[in-house]
């Protein structure tokens, strides 16, 4: 058994007045990749956002390798060894494709080198010049991941990675995705397209409401079609 | 119109070059004021009384501890940006989750506190400050004389501007500001303590102020109002430039100058107001400014 990278318990978050999370409770372990699967407005983002200490209240525990981070400034949660790929990408406009990559500060040893990121993501290296946000959606998602592989953190969060993606895209992602694993990285994987989800991962949470309603073996997904079509709405 | 090219052209190109000298000024701060703005969204009201304050510690330092010119301009900047640091860290700090009119009311009132302080220190006559001995004389250009010491003020905040532009647009440092002017919040996630980045961002664009203020003080002497008489024109800089563009304060800050010489010589009665329309003119038909980004 892989110890257990990240343990979330009872995590509820707000914006505002409004209470989106309502007890969350699950766990990464090292070297995994888990998504947290559910319809629109579940809870996802608020989840991934709340453990990167990117929502300001929450309330209940999120452990990092044994540390509790919940009460943590995002800038020491990543200094921990945690790093986001948003879902709105957030490439920096007034930043060229090289700038946006070497912007995440290096936080650990054992992040991949540029020409390995160069290797997996060729156009960025052909765009290397170019403003962030001229790249095309796929390259910006591309940049996106590639920054963070720099950093040496050994959790990532990825946001819906695929969404709106060309399908040769989303391959490439999936293959990225894979090699990571690979690489001894844990990955935790908001997706809405589960057929997507199954070709990279070794376990789902289903999110409803702003809690964990199920949890799903990727092996066992298959036999778990009608189960999830219901979770999903579609 | 050939009468003009009759003339000497001498008068006309000394208006410009002290145009140019005031234009040093308006762009060295504009351009702390545009930093500031685009990254903590405040609009530094202080930013003037900061200037002034800057002159005025480099007096205190000549006249109290015998401390010239020469060290004065690393000095005085550091003492201002430390208080600059401590305003930011006490008071400012606290409204960035407001709206900017939190700031700008903050900052107004900062700055009335310390020229009140300063007027009631000195009185609202100028202190003189001297010339430092090696700028002193006038230096003979092509087709004027111009003292030599307004030439080092051009010639300084010229590189003072571009050198600071470099920064904020060639190095890691400045591509690490100009993402957190974008989203601040993401920059932090990714482990860069912010807080500490835009403490520190505000204490350099105080610096800045208080560097051009020491830099003013042979050329218009210590004065309480020092401040107050050059920020409402700095503001109109500010705006034709186009708010948070760093470029474009530098340029906008040496173009005002220079046109506001030129007014000088054509047609004096207007000089005090044409950056004034300027600004009317570009805030009808540019509202984002000549060189900022439409939103
Ligand atoms: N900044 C915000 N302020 C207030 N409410 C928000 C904010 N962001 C999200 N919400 C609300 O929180 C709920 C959960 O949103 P969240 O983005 O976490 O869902 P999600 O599962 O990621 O959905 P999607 O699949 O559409 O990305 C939604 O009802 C949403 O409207
Ligand atoms: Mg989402």
């Amino acid at each position: 058994m892989a110890d257990t990278m990240l343990e979330v318990r009872g995590l509820n978050a707000w914006y505002g007045e409004s209470h989106i999370l309502h007890g969350v409770d699950f766990d990464v372990k090292e070297g995994e990749v888990v998504t947290l699967l559910g319809r629109n407005g579940a809870g996802k983002t608020t989840t991934m956002k709340s453990i990167m200490g990117l929502v300001g209240q929450r309330a209940g525990s999120v452990k990092f390798k044994g540390t509790e981070t919940v009460d943590l400034r995002s800038d020491r949660i990543a200094h921990l060894g945690i790093a986001i790929c948003p879902e709105e990408r957030g490439i920096f406009a007034s930043l060229n494709v090289t700038e946006n990559l070497m912007l995440p500060p290096i936080v650990a040893p054992g992040g991949l080198s540029v020409a390995e990121i160069h290797d997996l993501f060729p156009n960025l290296k052909e765009r290397a010049g170019s403003q962030g946000t001229k790249l095309s959606g796929g390259e910006q998602q591309m940049l996106a991941i590639g920054r963070i592989l720099r950093t040496g953190a050994k959790l990532l969060l990825l946001d819906e990675p695929t969404e709106g993606l060309a399908p040769v895209i989303v391959q490439q992602i999936g293959r990225t995705i894979r090699a990571i694993k690979e690489r001894g990285f844990t990955v935790l994987l908001v997706e809405q397209n589960f057929h997507f989800a199954a070709t990279v991962a070794d376990r789902h949470y289903v999110m409803d409401h702003g809690v964990v309603v199920d949890q799903i073996k990727n092996s066992e997904l298959a036999s778990n079609m009608e189960k999830l079509h219901d979770y999903l709405g579609v | 119109m050939l009468m003009v090219f009759g003339y000497n052209l001498g008068p006309i190109l000394g208006q410009g070059v002290l145009g140019v000298v005031n234009g040093a000024f308006y762009a060295l701060l504009s351009l702390g004021l545009a930093v500031i703005f685009g990254l903590l969204n405040i609009i530094n009201f202080a930013h003037g009384a900061l200037y002034m304050l800057g002159a005025v510690v480099a007096w205190f330092l000549l006249n109290y501890l015998g401390i010239g010119y020469w060290p004065s301009l690393f000095i005085a900047p550091v003492i201002v940006g430390a208080f600059g640091v401590l305003l930011e860290r006490t008071m400012i700090s606290k409204l960035y989750k407001l709206d900017h009119l939190y700031g700008l009311l903050l900052t107004f009132g900062i700055a009335l506190i310390v020229e009140g302080l300063a007027r009631n220190q000195f009185g609202s006559s100028g202190l003189p400050y001297s010339v430092p001995e090696s700028l002193r004389g006038a230096t003979r250009l092509g087709f004027m004389i111009m003292p030599t010491y307004r030439l080092w003020v051009v010639v300084a905040s010229f590189v003072i501007c571009i050198t600071t532009w470099l920064v904020l647009e060639k190095t890691p440092i400045g591509a690490t500001l100009r993402a957190a002017t974008e989203n601040a919040a993401l920059v932090q996630s990714f482990g860069v303590n912010v807080p500490r980045l835009v403490m520190l961002t505000y204490g350099a664009g105080v610096a800045l102020a208080a560097l051009a203020g020491v830099m003013a003080a042979p050329v218009y002497s210590v004065n309480p109002n020092m401040g107050s008489d050059v920020i409402i024109v700095v503001f109109a800089v500010v705006v034709i430039g186009g708010m948070g563009s760093i470029l474009g304060s530098i340029l906008t800050g040496f173009g005002l100058g220079l046109l506001e010489g030129f007014t000088k010589f054509l047609y004096p009665e207007a000089s005090g107001v044409v950056v004034f329309v300027l600004m009317i003119v570009v805030l009808l038909t540019r509202p984002a400014g000549l060189f900022g980004k439409a939103s």
